[in-house]
């Protein structure tokens, strides 16, 4: 089946007076009809970038500079501002973080609802407030003939993003960015959320890319995962592979720094170190001042994703060719 | 709502009578009226039965209440200037001031959202720029200069506005207005631009920084993202949310408007209560005094209270006790 949506080697700068910030560099990935994958990685590694620039709404001056992005085949990252926000919400659907910031207060949640329908769809308005009805009790609202007259903070966070997912959902586009769903949620709510966009995700045939730094969150939904750091894309593959045997150092680093629930640790295995700034990329690899199995190449050439079986690691331990030159650090792996 | 409206009516009273005291310590303790309306010759039968007849032989506290009594009915005197009722000549006075204060409050309000609006949506363009530069005049330049150059320039150089009046007025029973004849209209844009400036700078300026402070909220960027217009993200979801603070104070203004119409009612000889009360002021008319005093506080609870009603209308999380909040 032909991706929903592709991403090619995407592009994402900043402007500034001391020059130009690379947010994003070379990033690509495909999503399938009813596929989740899902974009981990630290704060700033640019997973919410990616969403935003997918939605075409990244916050100027950032500017894609280069890539493209197409859905269902047809190219999207140059169209101009009408043609794209009759897309948005039609065909790209978006959930964002924080439910408790992202309703109007001012708005009942079935005016929310009924104008986000009638913008995409010729709906008349009964129509539109019986759908709006149907897409409250879609995502669980209890007595949603009456709630749907209420105001955003006649609702509990959980119900709030319940309410936001029905938004992103409502005129039943093609593709879901949802920008980390369940991180200002209550621990307990969030499972439920994730089984609300699963079920949901998985109903409509819609696709998914969910942004997250949570890998239960991650291992939970994904069918797929990207690791990103710095900007570009550490790892993709099968979320189980990915979990399990992670093979860039730096996703392998986020694996082990889940705490295991099965026994007791002293330490809790971390990355020494911290990202780089935008302005600071290390040459090479970007992550090499932070590896274990750093050697020579690393700090001058950069890696392009390679096979390793099982996933694709832009890393180059899993090249042929770095193997003859760095065998003392093969140790390590 | 019924009873918070009652709560804030309440609550006005004790307002009320401290500005009553404030008042009626005026009448007490400044000047003397009595020398004021005796004139240079009088006979001290005359001096006795005057103090007598204002009341001026009583204790304080008796004077006091009375004046409270006599307020409350709207009875505040009579004015030692023109020794007429004070409540006859406020009302003759108060139409021209009230059709004035209205106009610049409708420019200060109609202008002020469109141009805040504008420099908030499109804040890199010249045009941002010039009504920012504009707006500091406004802001900086007080109200008597703003009027005399507007007098220089329009009436004195052009010729196309009258310098001082109110024009031809119309008579609707006690209700004088010049709305009705064209001489009225002219005479009412000068005084109206030099009384609104300050306010719609005020205003352009707030609804500005509103504006850009709601266009980055989440809100708005899902609103983006979920394909709305940009007619239906700017005027409807960013404008409306911020209307609270714009409220608050554009309202204060008006009454700002109302009470400091002096200043402008004196510059163009406006026969408005601000004239009448600087008219009182050189003559040490003290009854005229209080009573505006008394007026202008009337005004600025009445405005107040129509604010918080206005605050309910727009935003729902103040209305309490409307459908309880909902659980997971």
């Amino acid at each position: 089946m032909p991706p929903i949506l592709e991403v090619r080697d995407l592009r994402v700068e900043f402007p500034t007076r001391r020059g130009t910030l690379t947010a994003l560099d070379g990033v690509s990935f495909d999503i399938a009809p009813g596929e989740v994958l899902g974009v981990v990685g630290e704060s700033g590694a640019g997973k919410s970038m990616t969403g935003a620039a997918i939605i075409g709404l990244l916050e100027p001056p950032g500017r894609i500079a280069g890539g493209q992005i197409l859905l269902s085949g047809k190219r999207i990252d140059n169209l101009p501002y009408e043609q794209m926000r009759r897309i948005r919400g039609r065909e790209i659907g978006a959930i964002f973080q924080d439910p408790l910031t992202t309703l109007n207060p001012l708005y009942t949640v079935g005016r929310q609802l009924i104008e986000t329908m009638q913008t995409h769809l010729p709906l008349s308005d009964k129509e539109a407030r019986q759908r709006a009805i149907g897409w409250l009790e879609m995502v669980g609202i209890p007595a949603a003939a009456q709630r749907v007259d209420s105001y955003p903070h006649e609702f509990s966070g959980g119900m709030r993003q319940r309410v936001v997912i029905s938004l992103a959902l409502c005129a039943e586009p093609k593709l879901i960015v949802a920008d980390e769903p369940t991180t200002a949620l209550d621990v307990s709510i969030q499972a439920q959320i994730i089984a609300l966009l699963k079920t949901l995700a998985r109903e409509k045939r819609t696709a998914m890319m969910l942004v997250t730094h949570d890998m239960g969150v991650i291992a939970e939904t994904a069918d797929r995962v990207a690791v990103m750091y710095a900007g570009r894309i550490a790892e993709i593959g099968p979320v189980r592979s990915v979990v399990k045997s992670a093979k860039h150092p730096y996703s392998a680093g986020l694996m082990a720094s889940i705490p295991p629930l099965d026994r007791k640790v002293d330490h809790l295995a971390g990355i020494e170190g911290s990202m780089p700034r935008l302005s600071a990329i290390p040459q090479g690899c970007a992550f090499n001042p932070r590896c274990a199995h750093v050697f020579a190449r690393c700090r001058i050439e950069r890696p392009e994703l390679l096979e390793t079986g099982s996933t694709r690691a832009a890393c180059w331990l899993y090249d042929p060719a770095s193997e003859k030159q760095a065998p003392e650090v093969m140790r390590h792996v | 709502m019924f009873a918070f409206i009652l709560s804030r009516i309440l609550q006005a009273i004790p307002v009320m009578l401290v500005v009553a005291l404030i008042s009626f310590a005026m009448f007490a303790y400044v000047g003397d009226p009595v020398s004021i309306m005796l004139g240079q010759d009088f006979t001290e039968a005359q001096r006795t039965q005057l103090i007598k007849d204002l009341g001026l032989d009583q204790s304080f506290l008796m004077q006091f209440s009375t004046f409270i009594g006599n307020a409350a009915q709207g009875e505040f005197g009579l004015s030692y200037r023109l020794s007429r009722p004070v409540a006859q000549l406020i009302g003759e006075r108060a139409p021209a001031t009230l059709e004035l204060a209205i106009c610049a409050a409708s420019i200060a309000l109609v202008v002020g959202v469109a141009m805040g609006v504008y420099t908030g949506l499109y804040r890199n363009s010249w045009l941002s720029r010039a009504f920012l530069t504009f707006s500091l005049v406004g802001v900086s330049l007080p109200p008597f200069l703003i009027g005399i150059l507007l007098i220089l320039i329009f009436s004195v150089w052009l010729g196309w506005l009258p310098s001082f009046g109110r024009g031809e007025v119309v008579q609707f029973g006690w209700w004088s207005t010049g709305f009705l004849t064209w001489s009225g209209l002219k005479a009412l844009i000068l005084p109206a631009i030099t009384l609104g400036l300050f306010q719609l700078t005020l205003i352009m300026r707030l609804v500005r920084s509103e504006m850009l402070e709601v266009l980055r909220t989440d809100y708005i960027k899902f609103a983006r993202a979920r394909g709305l217009g940009n007619r239906a993200i700017n005027f409807g979801h960013a404008l409306k949310n911020t209307l609270v603070p714009v409220i608050t104070i554009a309202g204060l203004q008006l009454g700002g408007i109302i009470a400091f119409a002096i200043v402008t009612e004196t510059v163009f000889q406006w026969p408005g209560m601000g004239l009448l009360f600087i008219q009182s002021v050189g003559a040490a008319d003290i009854p005229v005094m209080a009573a505006y005093l008394m007026l202008i506080a009337l005004v600025f609870v009445g405005i107040n209270l129509v604010v918080d009603l206005l605050y309910f209308l727009v935003d729902p999380r103040l209305r309490v006790g409307r459908g309880a909040a909902g659980g997971h």
